[in-house]
C-alpha cells in the first residue's frame, strides 16, 4: 500500500515544496541584506550617502533570474494538475450531487449513499452536478477540489492507493450550514467493495478496517 | 485646529469659502481639507472592520458555538469584507493621502477639479451610510461574502440589493477621484515637473487612477444586473432562471483583480517615497520602478481568472491565466529589489516611518511570493477557497496596504498636523504589530494547507491550536492599532511643533511650511532637480 493517499499528493506537496523552498530562500535573503544595509550604513557611522542612479545590468539580474524561476514553478504546477485532468475512460463513475446543506453520492448501479464509497487502486471519476447554490468538493487529503454548479457538470478525478476514511468538506461559501457541509470518502479494499456494491440495498458497509 | 494657539497661516485657518466652523470643512473645495476629511471617514470605517474582525476571531477561539449563531457569523465575515474592501483600503491611500499629496508633489495648487473632489467625497460618505442602513432594515445584513457570488446572492433573504447598491455608488466616488487625479497629473504640474521629474507617490496613483477609471465600471454592471435580476427574475446569472453563474464571477473578477492593484500600487508609491529619505540619497532604478508601476496597471488586467481556477474553466483557460499570473509577479518583484538597493551606500537613519516600511518589506514579500503557490495550478486547486488564500490576502492587503497606511501617516503626519509624535511609543508599536500580524495571520498559511476551509462557522478539532494563537494575535494586533491611534491624537493636542522638513525629505511638500497654508505655495516652483536629489538640502536651510 502507497504511503499517500494518492499518487497525485506527492506531486502536489513537491510543488507546493518546490515553491516555499526557493520563495523562503528569496525572502530570507532580501530581509538579511535589509537588515544588513540598515546597520551598514547607519547615518550614525557617518557616511556620505553616494547617489547611484541605477544599474541596467542588474535590473536585467533581477527580472531574468526571477523569470526563470517562476516559468519553471509554472510548469511544475502545470504538469502535476494534468494527473488529475486526464481521466481514463474506464474510470468507476459515481454522480455527485450538492445541495444546501449535503452530498449525495449515485452509483451507476442505482445505489445511492451520503458517504462516497470507491475501490482501492481504481481510478475514480466524479461527475459532479449542484441542486442549488454554488458548491465545491474538497478532498483535502487527496489535494483536489472542484466546484459543484447549477445546471453543470464539473469533472473530479482521484485513484485511492491506501485504504481509509478521508473528510470531504464544502469549500465554496454556500449559506447558513456552509461549515458543516462536511462527508467523508471511504477507501475499501475491492474485494469488500464488490461484496458492497453487488447487494441491491443502500446499507452502509460493514467492513472492519475502515474506522 | 492642530495649530490653534498660533496665527499660522495654514489651511485650517484659512478657508476657501465665507462659512466658519464646520460648514467650512463640509463645504471646502481645499484638497487638503478633503484629504483629512476622507481620513476621519476612513479611519472610523477602519475601527468598525476591526471590531468585526475581533469578534469573528472570538468566535473562532474553539470549535462549536462560542458567542454567535452561524447566520450572525456570516453577516460578520461579509460585513468585515465590504467596509474593509471598500470603505477602507480601496480609498485609503489615495483618497486620503493621494488628495493631500498629490497636489503638492508636482506643485500645484489644487487639483484640477476641486468641486469634483468634494462631490466625490459625499458619494463616498453616501454608499457608506446605504451600507449602514442596510444592516439594519427588516431582511438583515448581508450574508454572501463580499464577493456576492450568485445564485447564492440572488436567493439570499437578506438586504443584499441594498448593500450592493452602496458598493455601486462607492464605485464612484472611486471613479471620480480616479478622473481628477489622471487630470491633475496631465495639467497641474509645475514649470520643470516631467514626468520623469515626478516623485514615485505620483507615479504610483497616476497608475491607480487609470485602473479606477477602467476597471470600476464593469463592477458597477455587474451589481446593476444583480440588482436587476434579484427585482424582476430576469435569468442573467442565475441557472435556475437560465443564467450563467460562471459569467458573474468573469465580470466580477475583471473589476475585483485589478482592485487589488488599486489598492497596493499608491502603497509601493509611498514605499518609494520613504526609503529615499531616510537613506539620504537617490531612488535606485526610478525608471524601472515608474514603469513597473504602469507594468502591474496593465498585466493586471489579464489575470482575473486565477480566482475560478476551481470553478470548471477549460483547461486551456486554466493554464493561460496561471502562466500570466506568475508574468504579473515579476514588476512587483523589481520594486522590491530597487528598494532594497536604495539602502545600499545610503546614509540610514532608521526613524519610524523607515521601520514601518522595512515591516511593508517583510510582510508584503510573505504575501507576494506566497501568491506564487496560489498561481501554480496544482497547489491552488488544494488551496483554493482555504484559509490559505485569507492568510496570503491579509498579507497582501493588510501587510502590504495597511502597514503603509501607517507608514505613510507616520511619514506625513508633521506634515499633515504641524506636530511630532512620541517617536520612542511609534517604534514599540512597530514591534508589536510585527508580532500580533505574524501571531494573527501566519498560522492561517498551515491552516489553510491542513484543509480549512474559508468562510467557515465552525471547525474539525485538529484545527484548534492553531486557530487559538490565531486568536490570541488578533488582540495584539488590534491592541497595537489603538495604541497608535492614541498616540497620534495626544500629539495633535500635545505633540511638539514639527518644523516644515523634519526628516531631511526633497520633495515639494518638504519645501512649505506644516501645515501647508491654503493654495501650497506662495508662488509655483520651477522645479530643476531630481525628485530624489537630496543636494538640494544644503539650499533648503535657506529657504
Amino acid at each position: 500500500m502507497s504511503s499517500t493517499p494518492t499518487a497525485h499528493v506527492e506531486s502536489v506537496d513537491f510543488v507546493m515544496l518546490y515553491i516555499v523552498g526557493i520563495s523562503v530562500v528569496l525572502l530570507l535573503g532580501i530581509t538579511a541584506t535589509m537588515i544588513y544595509f540598515v546597520f551598514k550604513y547607519n547615518r550614525k557611522k557617518g557616511h556620505q550617502p553616494v547617489d547611484i542612479h541605477g544599474n541596467f545590468w542588474l535590473e536585467l539580474i533581477w527580472i531574468a533570474i526571477p523569470t526563470v524561476l517562476v516559468l519553471s514553478m509554472f510548469y511544475f504546477g502545470y504538469t502535476s494538475f494534468r494527473e488529475i485532468r486526464d481521466i481514463p475512460a474506464n474510470a468507476f463513475k459515481v454522480k455527485v450531487e450538492a445541495m444546501m446543506w449535503k452530498f449525495t453520492f449515485k452509483y451507476e448501479n442505482g445505489k445511492q449513499t451520503d458517504t462516497l464509497y470507491v475501490p482501492i487502486n481504481t481510478p475514480v471519476h466524479l461527475e459532479m452536478t449542484s441542486m442549488d447554490v454554488n458548491h465545491a468538493f474538497f478532498i483535502p487529503a487527496f489535494r483536489i477540489k472542484e466546484d459543484v454548479i447549477h445546471n453543470k457538470v464539473n469533472n473530479l478525478y482521484f485513484k485511492p492507493e491506501k485504504l481509509g476514511k478521508y473528510d470531504v468538506a464544502c469549500a465554496e461559501y454556500c449559506g447558513l450550514k456552509h461549515s458543516m457541509m462536511y462527508t467523508a470518502v471511504k477507501v475499501l479494499p475491492k474485494q469488500e467493495f464488490d461484496n458492497w456494491y453487488a447487494v441491491k440495498t443502500n446499507a452502509v458497509p460493514n467492513v472492519s478496517e475502515v474506522k | 485646529m492642530a495649530n490653534g494657539n498660533t496665527v499660522a497661516e495654514n489651511f485650517y485657518h484659512q478657508s476657501t469659502n465665507k462659512h466658519k466652523g464646520i460648514l467650512s470643512w463640509l463645504l471646502t473645495v481645499d484638497h487638503k481639507r478633503i484629504g483629512l476629511m476622507y481620513l476621519i471617514s476612513v479611519l472610523t470605517f477602519f475601527v468598525v472592520g476591526i471590531i468585526i474582525g475581533l469578534l469573528m476571531r472570538l468566535e473562532l477561539i474553539a470549535p462549536g458555538k462560542q458567542l454567535m449563531e452561524a447566520q450572525t457569523y456570516n453577516s460578520l465575515f461579509t460585513l468585515h469584507g465590504v467596509i474593509m474592501i471598500f470603505l477602507f483600503i480601496i480609498p485609503g491611500l489615495p483618497a486620503v493621502f493621494g488628495n493631500f499629496f498629490l497636489p503638492i508633489q508636482i506643485g500645484a495648487r489644487d487639483v484640477a477639479f476641486p468641486r469634483l473632489n468634494l462631490l466625490s467625497w459625499y458619494v463616498y460618505v453616501v454608499g457608506a451610510i446605504l451600507a449602514l442602513v442596510s444592516l439594519f432594515l427588516p431582511g438583515g445584513p448581508i450574508d454572501t461574502g463580499w464577493t456576492f457570488y450568485v445564485p447564492y446572492s440572488v436567493r439570499s433573504t437578506t438586504n443584499v440589493s441594498l448593500a450592493i447598491f452602496a458598493a455601486f455608488i462607492l464605485g464612484f466616488s472611486s471613479i471620480l477621484t480616479g478622473i481628477n487625479f489622471v487630470t491633475t497629473t496631465h495639467r497641474l504640474r509645475a514649470p520643470g515637473m516631467s514626468f520623469f521629474k515626478m516623485p514615485l507617490f505620483v507615479w504610483a496613483t497616476y497608475a491607480t487612477a487609470w485602473i479606477q477609471i477602467i476597471a470600476t465600471p464593469v463592477v458597477g454592471i455587474t451589481i446593476l444586473l444583480v440588482m436587476i435580476e434579484r427585482a424582476f427574475g430576469v435569468g442573467i446569472f442565475d441557472p435556475a432562471l437560465g443564467g450563467d453563474p460562471i459569467l458573474f464571477q468573469h465580470l466580477f473578477w475583471i473589476y475585483s483583480h485589478p482592485a487589488v492593484y488599486i489598492m497596493i500600487l499608491p502603497a509601493m508609491g509611498v514605499v518609494s517615497e520613504i526609503i529615499p529619505t531616510f537613506s539620504r540619497r537617490t531612488i535606485f532604478g526610478y525608471r524601472a520602478i515608474a514603469m513597473s508601476s504602469l507594468a502591474i496597471a496593465f498585466v493586471g488586467y489579464l489575470v482575473w481568472a486565477h480566482h475560478m481556477f476551481t470553478s470548471g474553466m477549460s483547461d486551456t483557460a486554466r493554464w493561460i491565466f496561471s502562466l500570466l499570473t506568475f508574468i504579473v509577479a515579476l514588476p512587483s518583484g523589481v520594486k522590491v529589489f530597487n528598494w532594497v538597493a536604495t539602502m545600499y551606500k545610503g546614509s540610514i537613519d532608521p526613524k519610524p516611518p523607515f521601520l514601518w516600511v522595512m515591516n511593508f518589506i517583510f510582510l508584503f514579500s510573505i504575501g507576494g511570493l506566497t501568491g506564487l503557490v496560489l498561481g501554480s495550478l496544482a497547489t491552488d486547486i488544494h488551496v483554493h477557497d482555504t484559509y490559505f488564500v485569507v492568510a496570503h490576502f491579509h498579507y497582501v492587503m493588510f501587510g502590504g496596504t495597511g502597514t503603509i497606511f501607517f507608514a505613510a501617516l507616520h511619514y506625513w503626519f508633521p506634515k499633515m498636523f504641524g506636530r511630532m509624535y512620541n517617536d520612542k511609543l511609534a517604534r514599540i508599536a512597530v514591534a508589536l504589530y510585527f508580532i500580533g500580524f505574524n501571531m494573527l495571520y501566519f498560522p492561517k498559511f498551515i491552516l489553510g494547507y491542513m484543509g480549512m476551509p474559508r468562510r467557515y462557522y465552525d471547525y474539525l478539532p485538529q484545527f484548534e491550536p492553531l486557530q487559538r494563537i490565531s486568536t490570541v494575535g488578533s488582540w495584539i494586533l488590534a491592541g497595537t492599532i489603538f495604541l497608535i491611534i492614541g498616540y497620534l491624537f495626544h500629539a495633535l493636542v500635545k505633540g511638539k511643533k514639527a518644523t516644515s522638513n523634519p526628516w531631511g525629505g526633497v520633495t515639494l511638500e518638504w519645501h512649505i511650511p506644516s501645515p501647508p497654508p491654503l493654495e501650497n505655495f506662495k508662488e509655483i516652483p520651477t522645479v530643476t532637480h531630481e525628485p530624489y536629489d537630496f543636494s538640494q538640502l544644503k539650499e533648503m536651510k535657506n529657504e
